[in-house]
C-alpha cells in the first residue's frame, strides 16, 4: 500500500489539533458536557489516525507497550490516589474539600474542589486513552506482527501437562 | 482511622493492585508481598468491623458516605452483620490464597505474566469486597463487573489452551448474567427512582402497593436469573466446572471459595434489604417456590454429578453446585433457623472448599495432573495434605463436630419449621452422595494397595501446607464452637424477617 500524499499531509497536521481539542474537552468537563472519558476517547482517536497514515509498526513505536500498558494503571491510580489523599488529609474518601484544610473558607474549598476534580478527570483521561490505544492496536495488529517476541508470553511452560 | 475502615478495606487493595504493574517494572519480587500486605490489611479491616458490630445491638450498621455526600445523593457503604461475615470470608480466603499461591504460581504462570496475575488477583478480591460492602445497587453492579472481568482473566491464565476457552465461555455466560442484573437495576430504578438500597426499602415499606407493579416483579425476576447464573445455581451451572478445572490452581482456590457465594450474598441482600422479606412471602410465593425447587434440585444433583468425575477440580466444582443450593435454601425457607444455616454456610463452605482446592492445587503442583486417581497412596507420602483433605471432606459430608454439620442441622431445622418435611430426606440423600465421592477420595489416599507407587512423591512445601491446615482447622473450629452460629443467627435476625 502506498500512502496517499494528501491523507498523510492532512493527517499529520490534524493530529496536534485533535490532541489539543481532547485537552479542551477534558478541561471543559467540570462545568459542561465533556470530561475525562470523552477527552480520552478523542485523544486516543489521534493514534487511530496515526496508524492509518503511518502504518501499524511505525505508530506502535510512538506508543510502545512498555509505556501504554503502565499508563492504563497510572490513570486509575491517580483517581484512587487523590481519593486516598483526602483520607490522609482528614476527610472522607474522595472528599475534595479536604485539600483546602480544616478551617478553609468556602471559596478555598470551592477552589480545592475544582482542582481535585480536574485531577481525577485527568486520571480518567489517561486510563481511557491508554485502554483505547491498546484495544485499537491489538485489534488492528497486522498478520506479520502477530508473532512478535513481545507477544510470546505464556505457552512456553507447562503445556501438555493437562489433566 | 477506625471510622475510615469501610472505605479503606476496599481502597487499599485497589490502590495496591494498581501500584503492582508500576512497581514490578523495577522490582519483580515485590508484587507478591504487596498482595499479601493489602489483603492482610483487608482482613484487619473486615475483622475489626465485624467485632465492632458484634459488640453492638442487632440491627446496627456502620455507614460510610463517599466524599461525604449523604445517602440518596451519594454512594454509601453499609456494613451490617451479614456483610461483615461475607467481607471477613472474602478477605480471609484472599489472604490465605495469597500466602498459599507463591510456589504454585511459579510453576504455572510464566515469569513475564506474574505481576499481571498478582494485580488481577488483587483487583478481583477488591471487586468482591466492593460487592459485599456497598449500599448502592448500581455501585454493586460496577463492582460485580470488576470482579467478573478479573475472574475471566484469571481463569484464562491457566496452563493450557482450554483455559482460554473456559475463560471465554464464562465471559459470555457471565456477561449475560451481568446484563440481566443490570436490567433488574434499570427496572427497579424506573419504578422507584432511587438506587440507594436503604432508600428503596423505605419506599417499598411506605407504599406496599408497589409490590403489585409488574415492573417491580420483572425487576426481581431479572435479578433472580442474573444472580442464579453468577452463583451457578442448578441448572445454570454449566460454566462452572471447566472454569474451575482449567484455571490456575491459585485462581480456582480463590474463585471457588468466594465468587459464587458473593453472588448468593447479593441475592440475600436484594431479597431482604432491597425488596424486603414480605415481597417473597406475600407478593411472589410462586417465585419463592421456584427458587426452593431449584435449590433442592441443586442440593440433590450437584453431589450426584460429582461422584462420577475423574478430574479432582471438576469433582469439587460439581460439589460446589450442591453447596450453593444450601445457601439458597436458607433464603427461601424464610425463617430464623433456615437463614442461620444459610449464613453460616458462607464461612463453612469457604473453609471446606478452600481446603479441598488447596489439596487439588498441591496435587497439580506435585504431579502436574489433577486426575482423581493420581491421589492414590498420597497418605503415605503426604500425610498432612491428606489429613487436610479428610477433615474438609468430612465437613462437606456434614459429619458432627465439623462445620458442615451445623449448616445442615440448621437448614434441616429450618425446613421442619417451615413445614417442608420433604426437604429433610433430600438433605440426607445429598449427604449420602457427598459421602460417596469423599469416601472415594479418602480410600484412594489412605487405603491404596501397598504395591501402588504414589504419584505424589513429596509432602507439600510448608508455604502451601500451613494455609491448608489453617482452613482445615477452621472447619473443626466452626464445628466445635458456637461462635459462627451466634454471629450468623444475629445476622439472620438483623435481616428484618417479620414474624412468620
Amino acid at each position: 500500500m502506498t500512502p496517499s500524499l494528501i491523507v498523510s499531509y492532512v493527517g499529520r497536521r490534524a493530529i496536534p489539533f485533535i490532541q489539543l481539542y481532547a485537552l479542551y474537552v477534558l478541561g471543559h468537563g467540570e462545568d459542561g458536557p465533556g470530561g475525562g472519558f470523552q477527552g480520552g476517547v478523542i485523544f486516543a482517536s489521534s493514534f487511530v489516525l496515526l496508524v492509518l497514515i503511518a502504518g501499524w509498526a511505525r505508530a506502535r513505536k510512538d506508543a510502545p507497550e512498555s509505556i501504554v500498558d503502565p499508563l492504563t494503571a497510572t490513570g486509575c491510580l491517580l483517581y484512587a490516589g487523590i481519593g486516598f489523599i483526602c483520607i490522609l488529609l482528614g476527610g472522607a474518601y474522595l472528599e475534595y474539600e479536604a485539600f483546602a484544610g480544616a478551617n478553609a473558607t468556602a471559596a478555598a474549598k470551592q477552589h480545592a474542589h475544582h482542582f481535585a476534580l480536574i485531577g481525577i478527570e485527568l486520571g480518567v483521561m489517561i486510563t481511557v486513552t491508554a485502554s483505547m490505544v491498546t484495544l485499537y492496536f491489538e485489534m488492528s495488529r497486522p498478520p506479520e506482527e502477530r508473532n512478535a517476541p513481545e507477544d510470546g508470553s505464556g505457552d512456553s511452560d507447562g503445556e501438555g501437562a493437562d489433566a | 482511622m477506625a471510622g475510615q475502615l469501610p472505605a479503606l478495606a476496599v481502597v487499599v487493595p485497589l490502590l495496591v493492585a494498581l501500584l503492582i504493574p508500576l512497581v514490578s517494572r523495577f522490582n519483580r519480587r515485590a508484587a507478591w508481598w504487596m498482595v499479601v500486605g493489602a489483603l492482610g490489611f483487608a482482613v484487619y479491616g473486615a475483622v475489626a468491623m465485624l467485632l465492632d458490630l458484634c459488640g453492638s445491638p442487632i440491627g446496627t450498621t456502620i455507614e460510610y458516605a463517599m466524599g461525604r455526600w449523604a445517602a440518596p445523593t451519594g454512594i454509601e457503604y453499609v456494613v451490617d452483620r451479614l456483610n461483615g461475615i461475607v467481607l471477613t470470608m472474602i478477605a480471609a480466603v484472599g489472604l490465605i490464597t495469597a500466602l498459599w499461591m507463591r510456589k504454585s504460581i511459579r510453576s504455572e504462570i510464566s515469569e513475564k505474566a506474574r505481576p499481571g496475575y498478582y494485580a488481577t488477583f488483587l483487583l478481583c478480591a477488591t471487586g468482591y469486597m466492593g460487592m459485599a460492602i456497598t449500599g448502592d445497587v448500581f455501585n454493586l453492579y460496577v463492582f460485580l463487573e470488576i470482579a467478573s472481568i478479573t475472574s475471566y482473566v484469571l481463569i484464562g491464565m491457566g496452563r493450557t489452551r482450554q483455559a482460554l476457552y473456559a475463560g471465554y465461555s464464562y465471559l459470555i455466560v457471565g456477561s449475560i448474567g451481568a446484563t440481566f442484573i443490570l436490567l433488574g437495576i434499570g427496572h427497579l430504578y424506573m419504578e422507584i427512582g432511587t438506587l440507594e438500597m436503604a432508600d428503596i426499602a423505605q419506599r417499598f415499606a411506605a407504599n406496599p402497593e408497589l409490590y403489585d407493579s409488574s415492573v417491580v416483579r420483572t425487576s426481581f425476576a431479572f435479578f433472580t436469573v442474573g444472580l442464579a447464573i453468577k452463583m451457578a445455581l442448578f441448572p445454570l451451572h454449566g460454566w462452572q466446572p471447566s472454569a474451575y478445572s482449567r484455571a490456575p490452581s491459585a485462581a480456582s482456590l480463590f474463585i471457588a471459595a468466594t465468587a459464587t457465594k458473593v453472588s448468593a450474598y447479593v441475592f440475600y441482600r436484594i431479597s431482604f434489604s432491597v425488596f424486603g422479606a414480605d415481597f417473597l412471602i406475600s407478593a411472589l410465593p410462586h417465585i419463592r417456590d421456584g427458587i426452593l425447587i431449584l435449590a433442592v434440585a441443586a442440593i440433590f444433583v450437584g453431589p450426584l454429578l460429582a461422584i462420577r468425575q475423574r478430574c479432582l477440580k471438576r469433582l469439587l466444582a460439581y460439589s460446589s453446585v450442591g453447596q450453593i443450593g444450601y445457601i439458597m435454601l436458607g433464603v427461601v425457607l424464610l425463617n430464623e433457623d433456615g437463614l442461620t444455616g444459610g449464613v453460616i454456610h458462607f464461612w463453612n463452605h469457604a473453609a471446606a472448599k478452600g481446603a479441598l482446592f488447596c489439596v487439588a492445587g498441591v496435587l497439580v503442583y506435585r504431579t502436574g495432573v489433577s486426575r482423581v486417581d493420581a491421589l492414590a497412596g498420597m497418605g503415605r507420602t503426604a500425610p498432612w495434605t491428606s489429613a487436610v483433605m479428610t477433615v474438609a471432606g468430612l465437613s462437606m459430608i456434614g459429619v458432627p463436630m465439623t462445620a458442615g454439620f451445623l449448616s445442615k442441622w440448621y437448614l434441616g431445622a429450618g425446613a421442619l419449621d417451615a413445614g417442608r418435611i420433604s426437604i429433610v430426606p433430600v438433605l440426607m440423600a445429598s449427604s449420602l452422595f457427598t459421602a460417596m465421592y469423599v469416601w472415594r477420595l479418602v480410600q484412594l489416599v489412605w487405603f491404596a494397595p501397598k504395591d501402588t507407587e504414589p504419584l505424589v512423591k513429596e509432602e507439600a512445601p510448608w508455604s502451601m501446607r500451613i494455609p491448608a491446615l489453617v482452613l482445615a482447622a477452621a472447619c473443626l473450629y466452626f464445628g466445635l464452637t458456637s461462635t459462627s452460629v451466634d454471629i450468623a443467627r444475629d445476622a439472620a435476625l438483623s435481616l428484618g424477617l417479620g414474624a412468620p
